[in-house]
């Protein structure tokens, strides 16, 4: 007999070893979420994918799927709280959709849509972050670095390097690159590599390919994100 | 440089989990960490350098820029502003010549501020290349000035700044009767060890930093290891890897009792962890001594050799075929290392962030292995429990809080210091015994606990009422409530991980808002606002830090809203930025400076 949860009263079934978000995906069920990426090990740190399990609040990309649990997900206390953390996101970087080259690609800007997120809420921290274009291939614009670490999980466990890392506490944290000048450049990040292509934001763009799809014909101007994330993150998706 | 960096890398056997140590001495000799030194460590730890500089980074005592050959931190703690700390710094700035939060021109001396340094009985206190530096008061800022002009080496200092005072007032059960060294050992031994362990379980100890888990039954969970490992035979079980931590990162603001407990019955203290070591089958246990204690460091390697030579630890102690050694670890100013999965990363050489949960540290802790994890007051109390029963123990407190606690008591009181009570204990009978009278409220379990007001003092030290992990701050009527939680919200900030979104930008958010109404800025909404900022933080973030760091506020809050409410501006809203100010680089290149090229604040006069 197969094992099973509920989300939103609705029985899905799991294996021993799955995460909540990993049977919902399987399901066809959509967690926002934007540190979270099926081929690399969970993080658990974006918080947008937070449930009610049983009552209490959990990461559904690092808690375990059990037996018996019923699990609350799109609920409008839940979304309104998984807009909020959105908004954090925006307010602690530098944000500017109109001007930014990701527009229409970007999976922070797509969630926030998705959550009907239609302002800041809160002060925006307009903190001074630097650019690094030295690379030949890729720039990071720190502006839009949300501190996911999927480009530092992807370099380790994909591309077998390590390029990236996430340093310093609380709201001074900030992206680095292991080279001693401390520029991308002379790192071992080639544009091939999946941490160059992993970005959720703008933070980490491939040169001399800007513009090339027009705005308005990109990937979330004609679909929503949580369309777009179980078709690439559920192989059985709709079977 | 190079030499030495060798020379220190071989002697921590080119481990990387011992790179808090290694930074340690680095920053130590060279007052920060120079950018070849890192490049060095990485190949010789086969680390990566992004690993070293993201600890250097993380943790307040490490820098990638040099700081004064005297390293001056002083503790900023609300104990300390009580005691006259913000004009002392402003002394200490002017005498030595030398902004807070920089480095004097000549490299000789930088002064800055450090979280509550553990000294709340003593302070204002600070420290001085990691040395802890007690009542500072105008004389002895000037003759601190004098000896680092004079570049006095710091053994050449006199004693009497670095004295630091148990204060013990008040023992009880634990405090009144030490075991002495071996005790516990050979009446765990006798008595058997599953037999010991039935005697903690039935006591029913509870850990005391905090949280409150049955100590009884994580050592059962550790000892049974992970579940893929519960079938295997018995000899198998034996084979696995086990360590025990002892938790001395005191970083609550308000707490020392570990700080007395670890000054002067840390034989006890290394009992309690020898005892769980052989019960859970342990053989190599960890101290992880918050960095604002090095001044013990010494102190408790000597009894760890004395322990040694009496067969207390190492390879069959007291004969009986049982090995464990401790090791302790320095930590370098994180109050987020207390947390027990992000004190077991820093442990492994790494950014002190608490980890997903599951797996718990005792199935999947220190390097992956079932660990223990107790504070320094819960393996003291399972030491005398060896020796003298559950049952003694059992008898005394209330029905979910057995025993004893010990408290750090410091603030409006006529004798700061350490206090023993047995659960149940009310919050006037500590009050009265400490000396405290025309009391305005009590900060219980420190920042993170709880503020109760002088109408609540008949309420109880006990796991269901008001819990603490030893922290108890006592302000008078002169005190202004609203400094209080101004000093611990700024405080939950600074120390956030920065892991998690709700914490790392809602401690900051939590800042700005309370800062708002606090200095008058604030309008009608803003209450609202930061009641609804405050749930969001506590109820969505990731670890301890976060889900308590809106409790200042809140507590506050609850007890006091017309405190908030008197600060708002009676307006509807004012806005984020100076409109006006904002006008001025116009003005200027306009040339003008008449009525119509100013604009009025929206609101101020219209009610």
């Amino acid at each position: 007999m197969n094992k099973t949860i509920t989300i939103d009263g609705k029985t899905i079934p799991f294996e021993d070893g799955q995460t909540i978000m990993a049977a919902a995906t399987a399901a066809d069920v959509y967690i926002p979420h934007l540190c979270h990426h099926p081929e690399l090990s969970p993080h658990g740190s974006c918080k947008l994918c937070t449930v009610k399990v049983n009552g209490r609040n959990c990461s559904a990309c690092t808690f375990p799927a059990a037996e018996g649990q019923d699990v609350l997900n799109n609920t409008k206390e839940i979304n309104d709280d998984r807009q909020k953390i959105t908004q954090m996101l925006f307010v602690e970087g530098n944000h500017f959709c109109p001007s930014c080259e990701k527009t229409g690609n970007c999976q922070l800007q797509a969630v926030a849509y998705h959550l009907n997120m239609l302002d800041n809420h809160f002060p925006l921290f307009y903190p001074k972050r630097e650019m690094d274009a030295s690379h030949p291939d890729v720039m990071i614009d720190h502006n839009r670095c949300i501190f996911c670490t999927l480009c530092v999980r992807a370099s380790q466990q994909h591309d077998g390097k390590d390029v990236f890392a996430i340093s310093g506490r609380g709201i001074n944290k900030h992206l680095i690159v292991n080279a001693q000048s401390g520029l991308l450049k002379d790192t071992d990040l080639d544009m091939n590599d999946k941490a160059a292509h992993v970005c959720p934001t703008g933070a980490i763009l491939i040169k001399r390919t800007g513009y090339q799809v027009p705005i308005g014909q990109r990937l979330y101007d004609h679909h929503e994100i949580d369309q777009v994330s179980l078709v690439t993150e559920n192989p059985h998706h709709g079977e | 440089m190079q030499v030495f960096i060798e020379n220190l890398a071989a002697s921590h056997n080119y481990q990387p989990t011992r790179l808090m140590l290694i930074l340690r001495a680095i920053q130590d000799r060279y007052h920060y960490i120079p950018e070849p030194a890192i490049r060095q460590l990485a190949g010789l730890l086969k680390i990566p350098g992004t690993q070293i500089i993201g600890v250097i980074e993380f943790y307040s005592f490490f820098h990638l820029t040099p700081r004064g050959q005297y390293e001056l931190l002083i503790s900023d703690s609300i104990t300390d502003h009580m005691l006259g700390k913000h004009n002392l710094m402003a002394y200490l700035s002017a005498k030595l010549q030398v902004a807070v939060g920089a480095v004097r021109s000549d490299g000789l001396v930088s002064l800055d501020n450090m979280s509550c340094s553990g000294l709340c009985d003593q302070g204002p206190a600070g420290l001085v290349n990691g040395y802890a530096l007690t009542r500072l008061d105008r004389p002895r800022i000037d003759l601190i000035t004098d000896l680092i002009n004079q570049q006095k080496p710091l053994d050449k200092w006199p004693g009497e700044l670095f004295q630091v005072n148990d204060n013990l007032i008040k023992s009880g059960l634990l405090l009144d009767d030490p075991i002495a060294p071996g005790d516990a050992l050979r009446a765990a031994f006798k008595r058997g060890l599953q037999e010991t362990l039935a005697e903690i379980t039935q006591s029913g100890l509870r850990g005391r930093g905090g949280a409150g888990y049955t100590t009884g039954w994580k050592w059962h969970l550790c000892y049974e290891g992970p579940e893929e490992n519960a079938f295997c035979d018995v000899d198998a079980q034996k084979q696995l890897q086990r360590y025990v931590i002892c938790n001395a990162d005191e970083g609550e603001p308000g707490t020392f009792k570990d700080r007395v407990l670890l000054s002067s019955y840390a034989h006890q203290v290394f009992e309690g962890m020898t005892v769980c070591a052989a019960i859970v089958g342990a053989t190599e246990g960890f101290l992880y001594l918050r960095g604002e204690y090095l001044f013990l460091y010494d102190k408790l390697q000597a009894i760890l050799a004395e322990r040694r030579q009496a067969d207390l630890l190492g390879g069959n102690i007291l004969g009986k075929g049982i090995a464990f050694d401790i090791e302790i670890c320095l930590g370098a100013g994180a109050y987020i290392c207390g947390e027990e999965s992000a004190l077991i990363e820093s442990l492994e050489g790494k950014m002190g962030i608490p980890r997903n949960r599951p797996p718990y540290p005792v199935t999947q802790g220190y390097l992956g292995k079932p660990t223990v994890v107790n504070n320094v007051e819960t393996f003291m109390a399972a030491a005398s429990i060896a020796v003298n029963g559950g049952n003694g123990f059992a008898n005394m407190g209330t029905e979910k809080s057995k025993g004893t606690k010990i408290l750090s008591i410091s603030g409006d009181c006529s004798q700061p210091g350490i206090y023993e009570y047995p659960f149940g204990a009310t919050i006037q009978t500590i009050l009265n015994d400490c000396g405290a009278d025309d009391v305005l409220g009590v900060q219980i379990g420190g920042p993170s606990g709880t503020f109760i007001s002088n109408q609540e003092l008949g309420r109880k030290l006990a796991f269901e009422d008001l819990a603490t992990g030893g922290s108890f701050i006592i302000f008078n009527n002169s005190r202004n409530i609203l400094d209080i939680v101004h000093n611990f919200t700024h405080f939950f900030a600074h120390e956030s991980c920065g892991f998690c979104t709700p914490c790392r930008v809602g401690t900051s958010l939590l800042k700005q808002q309370l800062d708002k109404i606090v200095d008058g800025h604030g309008s009608a909404g803003d209450i609202v606002a930061l009641e609804e900022l405050c749930q969001l933080v506590k109820s969505n973030s990731h670890c301890g830090l976060g889900q308590t760091a809106a409790n200042p506020i809140l507590t506050t809050l609850e007890r006091y809203p017309e405190l908030y409410q008197s600060q708002l501006k009676k307006i509807s809203y004012e806005p984020g930025f100076d409109l006006d100010g904002a006008l001025e680089t116009a003005r200027r290149m306009a040339q003008r400076n008449d009525a119509a090229a100013h604009l009025e604040q929206i609101g101020e006069d219209h009610e």
